[in-house]
């Protein structure tokens, strides 16, 4: 302990103080706060760097999964509307011979209706001709064979047998 | 001079165990190396300043 | 490649050392003539390197003899300042390295282990019975040896570190040069011990001094392994000026709950009566503790360098001991061996004062409770 007492200067130990405390206070402003502020720069940047390449790294494959999700879909659409269109394409065609059926069957109907009408329109028409030829042929048998009453009652007898007969 | 050898003798059994016990450490968790050397390398100071101190206190 | 050119300087710095340690050696060899041979040069060698331990007044940077058989000094003088009813400055090379009385103003005033005193025109100096000169000291604050070095790395520090932070501005964040060696260093000093020991949120208050102590310290302790050979972290008036420094800055920024920490450690464990006797105990163990922490750092630093010192030149003395080939190159390997050794220990150091710096000081910053540490200090 004496040793280390009587080594002790009191000038070095002055001029130690004095020169570090100068160091130090000009270290300070000069040299450590521009080489720290200078490193932390550097280290948020790289962190910047790295974070938005991150980032970046993301949204590339969201980019990407929104494409496949896109093109999935797109296949969909597609998909489902050939198949509505092959649906309606059945559909139209089914319609359509039904509706053809039916317009043949209401045409097909109504010829036979008017024939039916026809053929009953002729029939009567035929049946008045007969009627009025007979009337005709009748009056010029009638006129002629209606000159003597006795020929006359025969053939009123002879008539109306026929008639009760038909 | 008989205490100075004393001295260095505590000191050595000090620093001694404590280095032994970090290499037993470091043995069973090699992860945690820079840790315990750490902790390590202030004990030993502390010791050692204690050590010193005492040297010059009977020299 | 640059182990190798590293593993080149070191052993240039050796051969030095030992040129060096030489020339003193003759130089000294000469002189006692009373003793036996071999007691003498155990004497001179001892002398020697104590010598070389302490700090000097003029920067010798190695002595010889001449032909003629004077002694020829290779170095240069340096300012002393005293005070001595009035400032005293005058070169020191008055002194003649210690050899003559230096007059200045009509003041006389003579060396004598390495302090200096006030004596007559003659250089009388006057002992008690333990050999201690009883002349006036006057209060001495000359510009010395390691002042001169202290100086040298202030210089040395500020040019260095100041174009590395100009080299981060010019190339865009990007350090260039040689300050660029020493980027790393600076990191692992915020990142490894500055914000595990101190925290997150407090650590960049405390970031200059330990930078500045970690680098100071390092510079100076390789300086001290170069033939210069100025012991100056080795010095206890050094050493004294820096932990004083840690301890006025733990203190000085204690939170109050540092302060807490240290008189009421218990907090509300026990109650009020219960605490008085602990606390008699306790509390001076805390407060011997605030002094024993910085004093234990100033300590360690000195002892490591004066060890390491004492070590080296004790074994390039024992090359001239042996004066054989055998055990003069056994000794220089082991000097060799010791001086890598050092070039570590004056990194570890280094490291171990800013460390233990930045963990009082994250004691002292420390804000929340903190019961777990409370019985490791």
């Amino acid at each position: 302990m004496e040793k280390l007492i009587n080594e002790f200067s009191l000038g070095l130990f002055f001029w130690q103080t004095l020169l570090f405390i100068a160091l130090l206070l000009l270290l300070r402003k000069f040299a450590w706060k521009p080489i720290l502020n200078a490193v932390n720069e550097r280290e948020e940047g790289i962190r910047e760097a790295l974070t938005s390449a991150e980032n970046a790294r993301k949204e590339m494959q969201n980019l990407n999964a929104d494409n496949e999700k896109l093109l999935k879909e797109a296949r969909a659409e597609r998909d489902s509307m050939m198949k509505d269109a092959r649906e309606i394409k059945e559909s139209m065609l089914t319609e359509a011979k039904d509706e053809a059926k039916a317009e043949a069957g209401k045409i097909i109907a109504s010829a036979q209706a008017t024939i039916q009408s026809e053929k009953q329109a002729a029939i009567a028409e035929i049946k008045s001709q007969v009627a009025e030829l007979s009337i005709g042929i009748a009056e010029k048998v009638v006129r002629k064979e209606l000159a003597n009453d006795k020929d006359q009652s025969q053939l009123i007898e002879q008539l109306l047998k026929e008639v009760t007969i038909s | 001079m008989v205490g100075a050898g004393l001295v260095v003798i505590g000191v050595g059994i000090g620093i001694g165990r404590i280095g032994g016990s970090a290499m037993d450490a470091i043995a069973r968790q090699p992860e945690a190396y820079g840790k315990i050397q750490t902790a390590m390398l202030i004990a030993a100071a502390l010791i050692e300043g204690i050590g010193f101190a005492a040297l010059f206190a009977v020299s | 490649m640059q182990r190798k050119t590293l593993l080149k300087i070191l052993i240039l710095f050796l051969v030095l050392n030992v040129v060096h340690v030489n020339a003193q050696h003759e130089d000294e060899h000469t002189e006692s003539s009373e003793l036996s041979l071999k007691e003498s040069q155990k004497l001179e060698r001892k002398e020697y390197i104590q010598h070389h331990l302490l700090d000097s007044y003029d920067f010798n940077l190695f002595s010889y003899k001449k032909d003629n058989g004077e002694k020829a000094h290779v170095g240069f003088p340096l300012p002393i300042i005293l005070w001595d009813n009035g400032l005293q400055l005058f070169s020191s090379s008055k002194f003649h390295h210690g050899e003559t009385v230096a007059e200045n103003n009509g003041n006389y005033y003579k060396i004598d282990h390495n302090k200096i005193y006030k004596t007559d025109a003659s250089g009388t100096i006057n002992y008690d019975d333990h050999h201690h000169a009883i002349n006036d000291k006057p209060l001495d604050f000359s510009f010395t040896k390691g002042a001169f070095m202290i100086l040298l790395t202030c210089i040395l520090m500020f040019l260095l570190f100041t174009s590395l932070a100009k080299s981060y501005v010019k190339n865009g964040g990007i350090s260039k040069g040689f300050g660029r060696l020493f980027e790393p260093v600076v990191l692992y000093i915020r990142d490894d011990i500055a914000i595990p020991n101190i925290g997150e949120k407090k650590y960049k208050r405390y970031m200059p001094y330990l930078l500045t102590i970690f680098f100071f310290i390092w510079f100076l302790n390789i300086f001290g392994l170069t033939p210069l050979g100025v012991n100056v972290t080795g010095n206890i008036a050094v050493t004294v000026a820096l932990a004083l420094l840690t301890f006025l800055i733990t203190n000085f920024t204690g939170t109050k709950d540092y302060w807490k920490h240290i008189f009421d450690p218990l907090g509300d464990t026990l109650p009020w009566f219960g605490k008085i006797p602990l606390y008699i105990i306790l509390i001076p163990i805390e407060l011997l503790g605030i002094i024993i922490k910085p004093f234990s750092l100033l300590i360690r630093l000195y002892a490591n360098m004066q060890a390491g010192h004492i070590v080296l030149m004790s074994l390039i003395g024992l090359m001239f001991f042996f004066k054989s080939w055998f055990g003069s190159t056994l000794s220089f390997g082991l000097s060799f061996a010791i001086s890598l050794i050092e070039v570590l220990v004056a990194l570890l150091q280094a490291y171990i004062f800013t460390m233990l710096s930045a963990l009082y000081f994250g004691f002292a910053a420390e804000e929340h409770e903190h019961h777990d540490e409370a019985s490791a200090h």
